[in-house]
């Protein structure tokens, strides 16, 4: 009891502790519990009749072989979800997607029909018998084009509305205009600076890709009347909300569960065809219904990233001194708009686009278009759209820092938000919490010399002889994760707060739940640790429990980084109404006022008498075995908590790359990431979330690209050619950090696992183009193989026999 | 389908089973056995998310048919603990923070646990090297190295104090 105080609070393996995972014991004994380990009595098997082209009329399905192969229950197509209105359903964007496709197919490997059957391998075959025909229409896949007068009409379900989710439709392949800023002061400034620049650049189609595909098993209990659902789900409360609402089912007798869930990266937020069809199923059949898909159909058909086509342009003085900026996006939303996003905000975030620079006039718009191709755009780590709207500012500066013959680090130190800036009020209207970009950027400068790296290459480019190409790479971003305030924010009209609920025990231990849901960022360990340090029990002993609708109080789920910022906040808030609590049964015990006691660790002690107190452990007693007059017995909270703001984490990142000339290859000779999230939970699972979101980057910068033949054919769509790095072509990465909290948070904690993707991308592009840059080249796009940058150095007259 | 009998010593038990000859081991592994430890992670043999030990080589599970393990020595993430006491490779991957989702490791760890039989004392590099079959999403690998790196060490003391 009386153990010295440090040693009392590394017991409590609390905030800021390296502290080891709780999640490992399982996983690595192969005891996860993930979607396909689940078995159920009477359980069968799901899968898709999928289509072979991009855009076509269905002429005839025939079930007949399939329903004759051994093993084959039943075939099902759009025909038989209609009497449930289910043949189509509503998405997070406001439009609707097809669930099986009804008159046409509106992409390749689109769901057409499904198959259930005593197995897989049962199941595999019925699809192949499976005969469907198909009328071949006119394919796009270039947004462009989609937007021409004559274009073919992919959305014919969307004939004559000219009004969509997000405003007017100009065009028939046409989704929504979204734009924000000021554009007449935008445009007065381009119209009177000294300098400006313009660049194109496209953000190409990549794939979160995470090794577990989606999948679920879908359980309908006719007797009892309620539909359980184990699902690889981000958000599995909005899940259950939108189930009932689709098939009549009382929420209440809807469970979702989210398991162990072997990655997310923001794959697994929307809800997918094939988890409507399996509960359908389950419905129909009365019988457990699994669907797990393999790796060619989640590449091919659940939600993308990216695909925006941007158009930069900076205004600014002479000296280097940003005046405005304003960009057009031509956005790739595929066949149905998916795209996860708060409802009010069709491109997300976009607009933070203004970065980490005080620029006076901003202006941005965003066309969302249809193609011939799956739905999707925000997945990823990419914030809602941080990931485009960082690259897209950090080349500009880049290209500007160009033309003026400036540096890139002392551009942006010119143009940074100065720390007493903070709460600074951006162009675009986003109130930035709090920063301090110049004192980072110099520790970054300073750890990688990047004097002698810019003599080093200086003196590369002087010698013709020299066998590589060095460039050096600078991004200096700001991140804005949380989502969010629900005047803003909400997922289909649920406000995007978070919760918890924190019971603890008679003897002192404790079980808490939240309404969101881990798939690795290791929220069992980490809201623990803020727990512990809230009311001095030790981690060890706070059971964190997420995703399962029926236990876990409601939450939006975890995307957007917002975990740390939403559901972390209302951890300590309910560990605070419950040290509260604590406070007044303490006093009760120790028969003082509560203003007589002070909190020390674990323990409220008398002011000035080290003998007299009550750790929290004999007040959980208590308040089961002698609560205090006026209070209920136990002790336990929930707290709902609407953010007043986002968190605006910030990074400092730089990449030097060392081109072969004769090849195209390049060697990332080095990676430095300086990270600040403000209050750091737990240093050693941050900084893995930083190698996993670099090795992300890395691979998107690199080599990622989902592309699509004239015919809507989609390429490159298993890993035989889909870019995922080994631990042999994944760089080393140096980690660093400093720590300014945000004010608004609770524990001064923001977000932070999506900051390495959104900020190492262009910081490998911005090292890529460097090595050109003494060429006149300002830019060329993503991803940056071998073959493409061979290409370049040939373009450029410098590639080598 | 007509089946065919399979005996095999998994996890140091024998056991036997009727199985049609195209079963996957890993379907055999995680439908069968309830083994699910072992997972799938693409179709096309890269991800090593499968990767077993049969007769002392590191093997993707999902390119290999369960019938062709007919009397083989056959070892699962299931199977590395003894007695309740993690091997050194489990240990390793914990200490070093070289798992989140926990998806790639039984794959990982497997692999690690025949690579370090192969190679007692490697290097970064040869780490690297031969953990390139095994594709990881959430780590970035460095922790991995580091944990694969970790366990040679405490085989080599544990196998100091053996001798």
């Amino acid at each position: 009891m009386n153990a010295p105080m440090s040693d009392r609070e590394k017991a409590l393996m609390g905030m800021g502790e390296s502290r080891l995972r709780k999640e490992d014991a399982r996983f690595i004994q192969g005891k996860g519990n993930y979607v396909d380990d689940i078995k159920l009595p009477g359980m069968v098997h799901m899968d898709i009749v999928r289509s072979p082209v991009a855009h076509a009329r269905i002429k005839k399905i025939n079930k007949e072989a399939a329903l004759k192969v051994p093993g084959v229950i039943a075939v099902l197509t759009a025909e038989d979800l209609k009497p449930l209105k289910l043949h189509w359903m509503p998405t997070l964007a406001g439009d609707v997607a097809a669930v099986l496709a009804d008159e046409k197919v509106h992409f390749q490997m689109q769901e057409v029909a499904v198959v259930i059957a005593e197995d897989r391998y049962a199941a595999a075959d019925g699809v192949e018998a499976v005969e469907v025909e198909y009328e071949e229409l006119p394919v796009v896949v270039d947004p462009f084009e989609a937007l021409k007068p004559g274009a073919p009409v992919l959305r014919e379900d969307l004939a004559g509305k000219t009004e969509g989710a997000h405003g007017k439709r100009y065009h028939h392949n046409h989704i929504f205009t979204w734009d924000a800023g000021d554009k007449e002061a935008t445009d007065a400034a381009f119209a009177s600076a000294p300098v400006t620049v313009k660049q194109d650049m496209f953000y190409p189609r990549v794939h979160p890709c995470p090794l577990e595909t989606c999948g679920s098993v879908a359980s309908f209990d006719p007797v009892r009347g309620e539909l359980t659902t184990w699902m690889t789900s981000q958000a599995p409360h909005v899940v259950r909300t939108v189930v009932s609402m689709l098939s009549g089912i009382p929420e209440s007798k809807v469970r979702i569960i989210s398991p162990d869930i072997g990655g997310g990266f923001g794959n697994k937020v929307g809800i997918y065809p094939g988890y409507v069809c399996s509960i359908v199923a389950s419905i129909v059949l009365g019988r457990p219904v699994k669907w797990v898909e393999d790796r060619i159909e989640n590449l091919s058909s659940t939600a993308f990233a990216r695909d925006y086509h941007m158009t930069g342009e900076l205004a600014a003085t002479a000296n280097g001194k940003i005046l405005a900026l304003r960009t057009n996006v031509i956005a790739d939303h595929g066949a149905f708009d998916a795209c996860a996003d708060p409802t009010k905000f069709p491109a997300g975030m976009f607009h933070i686009c203004s970065g980490s620079y005080d620029i006076p006039a901003a202006y941005c718009k965003v066309d969302g278009v249809y193609t011939n191709k799956a739905p999707g755009g925000v997945a990823y780590r990419c914030s809602f759209r941080v990931t485009e709207a960082v690259y897209l500012v950090e080349r500009m500066v880049d290209v500007l820092a160009q033309k003026l013959g400036m540096d890139k680090a002392e551009i942006r130190a010119k143009n940074f938000i100065r720390k007493e800036q903070f709460p600074y009020t951006s162009a675009f209207g986003f109130e930035y919490d709090s920063g301090d970009y110049q004192t980072a950027l110099d520790k970054v400068l300073k750890a990688v010399d990047y004097k002698g790296l810019r003599a080093e290459q200086a003196a590369k480019r002087a010698d013709p002889n020299c066998p590589t190409l060095m460039g050096i790479g600078l991004v200096t971003f700001t991140e804005v994760v949380g989502a969010g305030p629900s005047k803003m924010c909400d997922i289909l009209g649920v406000g995007m707060f978070d919760s918890c609920e924190i019971r603890v025990h008679p003897t002192g231990s404790a079980i808490a739940r939240m309404g969101t849901i881990s798939q690795g960022q290791a929220h069992q360990t980490t809201y623990a640790q803020i727990i512990a340090t809230e009311l001095g029990i030790s981690s060890e002993v706070i059971q964190v429990e997420e995703g399962d609708t029926s236990t876990a109080p409601y939450g939006l789920g975890t995307y957007g980084s917002r975990s740390t910022p939403v559901a972390g906040a209302a951890i300590a808030l309910a560990a605070r109404k419950i040290h509260a609590k604590a406070k007044k049964i303490a006093a009760h015990l120790l028969e003082v006022s509560e203003a007589d006691l002070e909190w020390e660790i674990d323990r409220f002690k008398v002011k000035g008498n080290d003998a007299k107190f009550k750790t929290m452990k004999d007040i959980a007693w208590a308040a089961y075995n002698q609560p205090p007059a006026g209070l209920e017995p136990g002790l336990e909270a929930v707290h709902y908590y609407d953010p007043p703001n986002f968190t605006f984490p910030f990074g400092i990142y730089l990449c030097v790359v060392d081109i072969d000339k004769g090849t195209g290859e390049t060697k990332i000779r080095r990676f430095y990431a300086l990270d600040d999230c403000g209050t750091r939970i737990n240093p050693m699972i941050i900084e893995g979330q930083i190698h996993g979101g670099l090795t992300e980057g890395f691979a998107v910068a690199m080599g990622q690209l989902l592309s699509f033949d004239k015919q809507g054919n989609i390429q490159g769509n298993t890993l035989m050619d889909y870019f995922l790095p080994t631990a042999v072509e994944t760089p080393k990465w140096e980690t660093d950090y400093t720590v300014t909290p945000s004010p608004h948070h609770p524990i001064g904690a923001k977000g932070v696992a999506e900051s390495p993707h959104v900020g190492s991308i262009p910081t490998f592009t911005s090292a890529m183009v460097d090595a050109f840059a003494h060429l006149g080249v300002t830019h060329f796009n993503m991803p940056h193989t071998a073959y493409r940058v061979w290409q370049e150095l040939k373009k450029n007259g410098v590639a080598a026999n | 389908m007509s089946k065919h009998i399979v005996s095999m010593n998994l996890n140091g038990r024998k056991m036997e089973e009727a199985i049609e000859p195209r079963t996957l081991l890993i379907h055999f592994l995680r439908e069968k056995m309830n083994l699910t430890g072992a997972h799938i992670g693409c179709e096309t043999s890269h991800c090593g998310a499968c990767t077993v030990d049969i007769d002392n080589k590191s093997v993707k599970s999902c390119t290999h048919l369960a019938v062709q393990c007919d009397g083989s020595e056959v070892k699962t993430v299931e199977g590395l603990a003894n007695a309740g006491v993690l091997h050194a490779v489990q240990d390793g991957f914990y200490k070093e923070h070289g798992l989140q989702c926990g998806f790639c490791t039984p794959g990982m760890l497997m692999r690690a646990y025949r690579f370090l039989q192969d190679n007692p004392n490697p290097t970064e590099e040869q780490v690297r090297i031969g953990m390139a079959g095994n594709l990881c999403r959430c780590t970035g690998y460095q922790n991995i190295v580091k944990a694969v790196l970790h366990a040679a060490k405490t085989l080599q003391q544990q196998e100091k104090v053996a001798a």
